[in-house]
Formats: structure tokens, C-alpha cells, sequence
């Protein structure tokens, strides 16, 4: 019976860590931008769908199609408005230029965050579920959201691996992260290619943030840790491969519910945490890393 | 009002940047300064929505008896400062408040970590303060423990230890009399002011006839809550009693959406505020919390227009800090008048003396000899507390029967002993 609930509550929550993870591996394997925003961009979503059902009225999809909508936005306006000025500069030295797109998009984070703050106050918000009820799975009493939440991560990953290796946008993706400099000599654009992956990102971290608020909520406070937690899955499963990401995305998951039902709720992160300081002395490049 | 705060940025480099803006702030506001009003800092958490409505309480209180000429004369000015729920930030605002802008008094916070934290200043500032909504045993204990020195600080809302009775003596009414309940789970967070809570919960629950079988504190950072109502309902309580304040709306949300059998009764603070029912998509329907207040409910007579008059100003009704902060500029005023002075010794020696009926009752506090001493009396004719239950996206009262509005009423999914 725990196992089992283990099992089912493990699934859920990884499949939404390797939701918010993905997105954020890709930006930084095509572009080698770590985008430390991307806690604010889940939460905006969040909270964006939160605030369409319950101040604006609209039903629970056109809420959650707000909240991606908002994610997206944002996405395009931590590019345009931060990475994008950061990494075109002159005057920034190109050795230089990481840090400061780290520093910048940390600093993005944080005013979305006390934007979210001081008009949402930090207080919880949840997303009212798209499908409400619970089922009984193996004598383990399931909400139905749950399961919508792990089928939709699952799908969209699924979309997203089409995507990139069936269609010719998501070629060029691929190539992009795998030789910048031979798309270029093939005569496509790097930047339209950067605008398709951060469009990509913002999807991603939306479609993640709307789903995590509908599993577990989200608050103002919750932008650091869940830009840390997709942080240490990506490094874990090694910088910039998406099914290193993938994989490292449900070790963490279970990992975590593990130590929550066997140990303590309290203990929860450590263990992974502990897990990736190993990996850092074994294998610095991560579990599928290339570099 | 003045309004000030510490904006994040400067936490990151707290030396000069910081003390160069306020001093600059500082100047701009004491140049535009009546003569001589009676100044009331208020330090709190401006983005939480329990801290949120402190600092407008406050300054409701304050619009009203200037309205009635004020003070013998004398204006009543409240100064603000957003703490961003840090106890940093606080110390460093009750320093200016006393040192720049040259108040008086200060009313601050609902968080017990804050108020622990600023208590000394309040002793080495001789600067009287008194919290609307922190809740730890050792703020009382402290000015016992030390009188002549930590005599400024008073304690303006009920101990944990209090708080724990007013829990048993409604459990003891709804729950063991009327559903003959017999069995408890503690789950409480982690934080200063569960520590003396769940003790108080641990001695008064098995005298009322809740025996109690488990025990768990979790941390204040905890998302998924699903592993705790698990390991809860292993134990097949009949009821939750909880102790929580950081958290509030995911559990709520999550022991709704897994459909967790088993009630919950107790302190959960977020619960006490008007946009839970919002916040929490309804799923906070059937969860007892217990109060010092609450809408529409006339404890005292004060108590509904006070509510009814902070809607109509600030858009949403008060959050339980806000009743005891209004409470309090009132009752300062008093003191002020008493004690025909603002000096920090005459006017603790008023405060002291403190009788007032206010929205929440009869606020007295308790003496040098007592145990919790400068805390509010807890006890009938005085401050008793109420148990409250969310139905139908309302706030209802459901004890004592004095101000009851209403039965106790559970969602579908809940599973009550003797119904």
C-alpha cells in the first residue's frame, strides 16, 4: 500500500519536475544562457491563472490557457528585455557575458517576485483543478488532477521530443545545440532560432507552473526553491541534455517522496541534494552531460 | 501617514546604501511634522495579508480619535515601515522609528521569530511595544523573567499557552460533547510559537477527553502535505488539530483535492483572513480555526462596525492582527490620556493599568507577578476567543453559543464520528 503510494505520488511530482527542468535545459543547451528567472516565470504563470479564475471569473481552461499565455510573455520579455541587450553588448567582454546573464536574470526573478508580492501578497495561491474527484488506484486514493497533471506532463514532453526531432523548426533546434557555429554556415538564422526555443521555454514553464499551482500551490516564496530544485536537476542530469534532464528529473522525484514517506517530510530535499554533491566529485559533467 | 519601507535591494548591501537613503528619508519626514502629536510606529509584514492590515487598523484608529479632537488636543500620527516579514529589517525600522522619526510607541508584527527580535531593542530604546499578533509564550516570559528591563514590551494578543486553551475549551463543546469524539492527531508546524502551543495542546487535550495519538511538526517550507495526511490517516484520528500560520492555503487545498477523512480544528491563521475562501478555490469549506474575531461577529459592540468600516475603506475585511492593532492605538490613546504624558516609564505604568473593551473584548494585561506577564488576560468577561468554520465560502461562528451563528456543517468527504 505505501509503495504503491510512493509509486503514483513519485510519478506526479516528477513528471512535473521534468516539465519545468526541460525547458530550462534547452534554452541553456542551444544558447548557454541559464536563465535564473525561470522560479518567477512558473509562479507568474501560476498566479496569472489563479488571478483570471477567481478575480476576472473565467472557467478553469481559459484560466490555465491565461496563465501559459502570461508564462510566454514573460518568457519573450526576460529575452528581449535582459539576455538578449546583455548578450548583443559591446561593451561587456564576451568572457564576461554569462555572469552577467546570470546576475541579470536573477535580478528579473526577483522583481517578478516582488511584483507578485505586493499585488498578490505572499500568501499561497492555488489553481482551481481542471478535473476534480480522486479514484482509487491499488487501494491508493488518487486525486483525478493528480493524474491529469502526470498524463500532461508526459504528453507534452512527448510533443516536445516529436517536435525536435520530426520537424525542420525543431531540427534546426537541435542543431543549434549541438554546433552554433554550422547552423550558421547553413544559412539559418541563430537568432529566429533563439526566439523559437525561448517561445518553447515559456510554454514549458507555463504549462509546469499552472499544473504545480493546481497539485500544490504556489507563493511568492516559492520562486527560489523551484528555480533552485530545476537548477540541481539540470546540473544533476548534466548541463544542457534534455534527457539527462529527463532522467535526473524523476531520480530527484522519487528521491524526495522516498525520504518524505519513509524518513520525514521535514527532510525532504536533502538526500537529492546530497545525491548531487556526489555526482559534482564523480562525475562533474552530469549524469548524460557532454562537457 | 508616512509611509516608508526597506526596499530588497538594500538587504544585499545592509551598510551605507541603506543608511544613507534613510537618513535622507528620515529628514524629508521629520521636517513635515505637527507640533507635537503623539507618534505610533508600526512595523509589519506589508505583503502578507495577516501583516497587511496592521498598519491600516492602525491607522483607521488613529483617523478616528483625531476626528474627536484627539488626544487632549494632541494628534495621534502613525509611521509606517514594511518589515518584508524579516526580523533584519524590523530591528533595523524600529531603530530609525525610535532614533529618526522619533516615536513614542510601536505597534509590530504577528510573527513571533520578529517580535523576539525586537523585544530588546524595545529594552535597550526604553521604547514601549506591544505586537497585535505574535503569539510565543516567551514574549510574556521574558518581561517576567526580567522586569526592570523588558517591562516596554507587551504582549497585545493571546500566548500560544492561550491560544492552546481556547482550542480544548471549544474541542471540548463541539467535539467531545456534541460528536463524541475520542481521538487527536497534533500537526503543527515548525516555529517559535507551536513550540508552547503543542505543549499547551499536549496537556489540555486529554482532560477534555481527546486522547492523543501522534504527534507531528513539519517545516514551515513543506509544499506537498500529501505524505503528512498519509501518515495522519494511518493513525485513523477522529480529528486534526492543527497549529499553522506560515502554511495555510496548500494544506487546505491538498486535504480537499486527496479528500483526507478526518476534520481540522484548531489555529490556522491563514484561514482567519477574508480572501482564505478565494484564495484556496473553496476548498477551505469545513475547516475550524479558531479566532479572536471574526466577520459580522459582534464580540463586543465595537466589533462589526470596526470590520464593516475597514471593508468599506481598504476594499477587505481585517485579518486578526487588524482587530487587536486597532485595539491597541485605541487603548494607547488611553494610556497617553492617563498618564498625561508620552514618557515610555508613566506610559507603561498606564498601559499596565489597561482596562478597555475593545473588538475583541475586555483587554487587560497580566501583571509583574504573573507567569505571562504584559500579556492580554485570557478568560470569560474577557478575552475567550472564538472557534470559527468556513461553510459555503463564508466565515461562521460555531463557539461559544453566545455568538454562535451557525452548526457545524463538513464537506462530503469528510467522515465524522458520530454522525
Amino acid at each position: 500500500m505505501l509503495a504503491f503510494q510512493i509509486l503514483i505520488d513519485g510519478f506526479a511530482i516528477s513528471a512535473l519536475y521534468a516539465l519545468g527542468a526541460t525547458g530550462f535545459t534547452l534554452i541553456f543547451g542551444v544558447s548557454g544562457v541559464l536563465n535564473l528567472s525561470h522560479g518567477a516565470i512558473m509562479v507568474l504563470a501560476a498566479v496569472a491563472a489563479w488571478a483570471a479564475a477567481s478575480v476576472l471569473h473565467v472557467d478553469t481552461y481559459t484560466g490555465a490557457l491565461i496563465g501559459v499565455a502570461v508564462a510566454l510573455v514573460a518568457a519573450f520579455a526576460t529575452y528581449f528585455a535582459v539576455v538578449q541587450p546583455i548578450q548583443k553588448s559591446t561593451r561587456i567582454p564576451n568572457e564576461e557575458k554569462e555572469i552577467f546573464v546570470l546576475t541579470g536574470t536573477l535580478l528579473w526573478g526577483i522583481m517578478i517576485q516582488e511584483l507578485i508580492a505586493y499585488f498578490f501578497t505572499n500568501n499561497a495561491k492555488t489553481v482551481l483543478p481542471i478535473i476534480e474527484g480522486v479514484i482509487d488506484i491499488l487501494g491508493v486514493r488518487t486525486p483525478r488532477n493528480e493524474i491529469f497533471t502526470a498524463v500532461v506532463c508526459c504528453l507534452v514532453i512527448a510533443l516536445l521530443w516529436l517536435m525536435v526531432n520530426r520537424t525542420r523548426t525543431g531540427k534546426a533546434v537541435l542543431a543549434a545545440s549541438m554546433n552554433p557555429r554550422g547552423v550558421t554556415l547553413l544559412g539559418l538564422e541563430l537568432g529566429s532560432i533563439y526566439v523559437v526555443v525561448w517561445a518553447i521555454y515559456g510554454i514549458l514553464a507555463g504549462i509546469a507552473g499552472v499544473l504545480l499551482g493546481m497539485f500544490l500551490g504556489v507563493s511568492s516564496y516559492s520562486v527560489g526553491p523551484l528555480t533552485a530544485s530545476a537548477f540541481s536537476i539540470v546540473v544533476l542530469g548534466g548541463l544542457g541534455s534534455v534527457s539527462g534532464s529527463l532522467i535526473a528529473a524523476f531520480v530527484v522525484g522519487y528521491l524526495e517522496t522516498l525520504t518524505a514517506y519513509l524518513i520525514s517530510p521535514a527532510y525532504r530535499t536533502i538526500p537529492a541534494l546530497l545525491l548531487l554533491v556526489a555526482v559534482m566529485y564523480v562525475r562533474p559533467q552530469g549524469l548524460l552531460g557532454r562537457r | 501617514m508616512t509611509k516608508t519601507s526597506l526596499p530588497r535591494v538594500f538587504r544585499s548591501f545592509p551598510g551605507l546604501l541603506g543608511a544613507t537613503a534613510l537618513g535622507l528619508l528620515a529628514t524629508a519626514s521629520g521636517q513635515a511634522l505637527a507640533a507635537d502629536p503623539i507618534k505610533i510606529g508600526v512595523i509589519a509584514e506589508a505583503q502578507a495579508i495577516a501583516g497587511a492590515s496592521i498598519p491600516q487598523a492602525a491607522q483607521m484608529a488613529a483617523d478616528e480619535i483625531n476626528a474627536k479632537g484627539g488626544v487632549d488636543g494632541r494628534k495621534i500620527e502613525i509611521v509606517t515601515y514594511d518589515n518584508h516579514s524579516s526580523s533584519a529589517d524590523s530591528v533595523r525600522a524600529f531603530q530609525r522609528a525610535v532614533n529618526e522619526d522619533k516615536v513614542n510607541i510601536v505597534i509590530a508584527s504577528y510573527i513571533s521569530e520578529v517580535v523576539l527580535a525586537l523585544e530588546p531593542w524595545a529594552s535597550r530604546l526604553k521604547t514601549p511595544f506591544i505586537t497585535p499578533g505574535a503569539a510565543s509564550n516567551e514574549i510574556s516570559k521574558s518581561v517576567h523573567n526580567d522586569y526592570e528591563k523588558n517591562k516596554y514590551t507587551f504582549h497585545g494578543y493571546l500566548t500560544s499557552a492561550a491560544l492552546a486553551l481556547s482550542v480544548c475549551d471549544a474541542a471540548k463543546e463541539l467535539l467531545v460533547e456534541q460528536k463524541n469524539m475520542k481521538t487527536a492527531v497534533i500537526m503543527s508546524e515548525d516555529a517559535a510559537w507551536t513550540k508552547p502551543l503543542d505543549v499547551g495542546y499536549e496537556e489540555c487535550l486529554p482532560k477534555i477527553g481527546l486522547k492523543v495519538i501522534d504527534h507531528i511538526r513539519f517545516s514551515p517550507d513543506t509544499t506537498d502535505f500529501t505524505p503528512i495526511f498519509n501518515k495522519i490517516e494511518g493513525t485513523k484520528p477522529d480529528v486534526m488539530i492543527t497549529g499553522i500560520s506560515h502554511v495555510g492555503v496548500q494544506p487546505t487545498v491538498q486535504w480537499k483535492n486527496q479528500q483526507v477523512p478526518i476534520p481540522m480544528f484548531g489555529i490556522s491563521s491563514q484561514a482567519t483572513n477574508s480572501t482564505f475562501g478565494k484564495d484556496t478555490n473553496d476548498a477551505s469549506n469545513g475547516v475550524l480555526y479558531q479566532g479572536v474575531s471574526g466577520t459580522g461577529v459582534a464580540v463586543t459592540e465595537k466589533s462589526v462596525p470596526f470590520a464593516d468600516g475597514f471593508n468599506k475603506r481598504f476594499g477587505n475585511f481585517p485579518s486578526y492582527a487588524g482587530y487587536t492593532a486597532y485595539d491597541e492605538v485605541y487603548y494607547i490613546a488611553d494610556a497617553v490620556k492617563r498618564a498625561g504624558s508620552t514618557d515610555a516609564d508613566k506610559l507603561v505604568d498606564a498601559l499596565e493599568k489597561t482596562d478597555w473593551v475593545g473588538t475583541i473584548g475586555r483587554v487587560q494585561f497580566y501583571g509583574k507577578d504573573d507567569p505571562f506577564t504584559h500579556s492580554i488576560k485570557y478568560g470569560k468577561g474577557l478575552i475567550t476567543g472564538l472557534m470559527l468554520q468556513w461553510q459555503d465560502g463564508k466565515q461562521v461562528a460555531v463557539w461559544p453559543k453566545e455568538v454562535a451563528k451557525g452548526q457545524l456543517k463538513f464537506p462530503s468527504f469528510i467522515k465524522v464520528t458520530s454522525n
